[in-house]
């Protein structure tokens, strides 16, 4: 760690890995209730299990964003953050806002926590992903521009570098985006019109700028390689997700009473928007293969290029299965969706996260660059776990959309939905078995913080192996090189 | 070659091509907001619809359902539910009479208690909804 100011992360980093277990569990009693339909009924209604699942997940996300903000951006300005104090606060405050929100979902009936938060003076809620209380919105803002303001300022004082500018980009777009969520027009056409505005804005548009931002600085890092290279690619990167991104709204276009244009605007631009996601897979290998040095953090090496497959495969594969709209007209709104939305999530935004807490977190802890192997070999156990069967489920959630879609829409005689939905239980039954997977690969995640850590540090021997060394932690030779 | 691509150019494109595509954006926009009264039935936005929609969002109907496609995919769609159901007495019927501790071993939809015009102003939102035009979404009558 080479500014004092980036400790701030660390809290930042630990919420963001709690939250994520919380939103886990859910996913687990919802895949539960998929096929025992009664399972926790009336207490935990599925609709409430699934605002605490996807809130926590943007949640944790933006933690995890905030986090590696706090983190790099002090490393790239070349001086310590505006106010360390006021990351602080606002950590206490997002997070307490957090689970008081999580709290209310599930201690009320969510009727009653609309009256209780003022909705009908300014309604906002019960949309889908902006569930939140009228009021916590106004905490997320207050929260973003205070976070906005500290980066802002330590970016505008510092050297001005291409990462950080491209992330605060995106970051500042994160915000401005934020504020369609605010726009609730009784006209259901207009709501969903400017709903997606956030939803579709965010996750193939602003945020691919942070995760182009935080993939391109751990790049920087642990290959070596030029930062006019990386940065060059960085641009080309964020050129094309914003080119195709924009127009490619459009896909969500098709069929909520919008011209028929968007038909035509939406299949064209977003059957491009692979083109990014394919490029960082491209880039990030590349990267590797030229890389000047070895890091000894085997680990964050490994999410890093994970990040990129899985983002290319999630988003820009499953994307594509479904975005041309004579296609969409069958698979909208169907488990196609679900298992798109998963790898995709998973790919682009967890994996980004669990990167760059990967490579930051043994600094944060003190270590020089790297933790013991013992605990890296564990973290990417992890990693293959989580990954295998994220993979899984969305294999599972397409084999039960793939036969959702004929049999409810396709065939000759269509059958009702929850006909469909008992026909195909087996397919939900084994995207739980993998979804259990999922959550033995995340406690192996959270035991990889705990195991090896008093072993000595990882480090590179000559022939390039990581190798583990006798004494303390730190007492490491020169052989590695942590500075960018 | 790599060499004659530079940084620089790079840059270029990324604001260039940025701006030009928000502004392209923003004119499709326009241009969507000025077609729409022809689409979005709203001749037939009235106050007893406003109100089912605000309803329907106060109980997060969407956490469960989709409509026009978006939402959860754990229970039926409910765009073309005024069809399929036969009506607005349909929907009214429906929901009312949910169990108040579900259906044994199946998905359950929970006992709201609305009144009578909250009932009613549902079943108007979801006929009103029915009524966009969707370029012939969903495929059949079953959503
Ligand atoms: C906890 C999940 C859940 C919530 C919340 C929910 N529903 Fe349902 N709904 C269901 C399920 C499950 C079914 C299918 C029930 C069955 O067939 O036994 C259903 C069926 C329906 C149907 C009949 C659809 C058909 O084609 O048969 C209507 C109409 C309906 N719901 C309206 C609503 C409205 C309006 C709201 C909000 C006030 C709502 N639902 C909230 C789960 C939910
Ligand atoms: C990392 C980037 C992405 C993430 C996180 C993501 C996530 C999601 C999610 C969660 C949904 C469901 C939204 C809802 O609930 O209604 C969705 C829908 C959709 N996505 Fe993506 N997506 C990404 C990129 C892409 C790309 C690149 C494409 C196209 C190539 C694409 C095509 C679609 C389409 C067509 C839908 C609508 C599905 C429907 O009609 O039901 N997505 N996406
Ligand atoms: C343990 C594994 C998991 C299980 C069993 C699970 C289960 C579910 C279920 C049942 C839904 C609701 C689908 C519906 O609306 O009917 C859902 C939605 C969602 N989950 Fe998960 N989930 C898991 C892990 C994850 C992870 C790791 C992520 C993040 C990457 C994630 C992101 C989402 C998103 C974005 C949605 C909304 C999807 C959409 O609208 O298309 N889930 N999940
Ligand atoms: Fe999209």
């Amino acid at each position: 760690m080479q500014y004092q100011s980036q400790a701030v992360a660390k809290p930042y980093f630990i919420a963001a890995i709690g939250l994520f277990v919380g939103q886990i569990v859910f996913g687990l009693i919802m895949g539960l209730q998929y096929v025992m339909g009664d399972f926790l009924f009336p207490e935990i209604p599925f609709n409430v299990a699934r605002m605490v699942h996807t809130n926590l997940l943007i949640v944790w996300l933006l933690f995890g964003f905030m986090g590696a903000a706090y983190y790099l951006v002090p490393e790239e300005s070349e001086r310590e953050l505006q106010s360390p104090g006021l990351a602080i606060l606002m950590f206490w405050v997002f997070l307490i806002a957090g689970a008081l929100t999580i709290l209310g979902y599930l201690l009320v009936p969510y009727a009653t926590l609309a009256d209780i938060t003022g909705n009908e003076l300014f309604p906002t809620m019960g949309r889908e992903f902006l569930e939140q209380p009228t009021v916590t919105k106004i905490g997320i803002v207050i929260v973003a521009l205070a976070f906005l303001y500290n980066i802002g300022m330590t970016v505008l004082k510092g050297r001005k570098t291409v990462i950080n500018l491209v992330l605060l980009i995106g970051l500042v777009g994160l915000a401005v985006f934020f504020l369609f969520s605010f726009y609730n027009p009784d006209n259901l056409v207009k709501d969903k019109f400017y709903w997606w505005w956030v939803v579709h804005l965010w996750v193939e548009g602003v945020w691919e700028l942070i995760l182009g931002a935080i993939l391109a600085f751990v790049l920087i890092k642990t290959t070596g390689v030029d930062r006019e290279v990386i940065e060059k690619w960085l641009y080309v990167i964020i050129a094309m997700s914003l080119i195709t991104g924009l127009i490619g709204t459009g896909h969500h276009y098709f069929w909520i009473g919008t011209p028929a244009y968007w038909q035509w605007w939406g299949s064209i631009f977003s059957a491009l928007e692979p083109i990014p996601f394919f490029m960082m897979t491209v880039f990030a290998f590349n990267m590797v293969n030229r890389r000047r040095r070895n890091h000894p953090n085997k680990a964050a090496m490994l999410w890093a290029l994970g990040t990129s497959v899985m983002a290319f495969l999630g988003a820009g594969v499953w994307g594509f299965m479904h975005t041309l709209a004579p296609v969409n007209f069958y698979t909208h709104g169907s488990q196609i969706t679900a298992a798109h939305g998963h790898m995709a999530f998973y790919g682009a935004y967890v994996m980004i996260v669990l990167t760059i807490i990967s490579y930051a977190m043994p600094m944060l802890r003190g270590r020089q660059a790297a933790n013991s192997n013992r605990s890296q070999v564990l973290e990417m156990w992890s990693f293959w776990l989580m990954t295998v069967s994220m993979v899984f489920i969305t294999l599972f959630l397409t084999g039960a959309g793939i036969l959702q879609v004929y049999l409810q829409r396709f065939s000759d005689n269509p059958q009702p939905f929850m006909v469909v939905q008992d026909k195909i239980a087996l397919f939900y039954w084994m995207r739980e078995v993998a979804g259990l997977v999922f959550l033995i690969g995340l406690v192996t995640y959270l035991a990889s913080f705990f195991v090896g850590s008093r072993d000595a540090e990882a480090v590179i021997t000559p022939g390039g192996e990581n190798a583990r060394v006798n004494g303390p932690a730190g007492s490491v030779s020169g052989a590695t090189v942590n500075s960018g | 070659m790599a060499q004659a691509f530079t940084k620089a150019m790079a840059r270029n494109i990324f604001y260039g091509g940025s701006l030009f595509f928000i502004l392209l954006f923003l004119a499709l926009t326009f241009d969507t907001s000025s077609a729409l009264p022809e689409l979005d039935n709203r001749a037939n936005l009235t106050k007893t619809v406003a109100l089912g929609k605000s309803l329907w969002e106060k109980n997060d109907c969407i956490g469960c359902h989709t409509l026009l496609g978006e939402g959860a995919y754990f229970a039926p769609e409910l765009g073309n539910a005024y069809q399929r159901l036969g009506g607005k007495a349909g929907i009214i019927g429906f929901i009312q009479s949910r169990p108040k501790d579900g259906i044994p071993g199946r998905r359950s939809m929970p006992q709201f208690n609305f009144t009578d015009e909250q009932l009613n102003a549902i079943a108007e939102f979801l006929k009103y909804s029915s009524e966009i035009n969707a370029a012939g979404w969903p495929p059949n009558v079953q959503g």
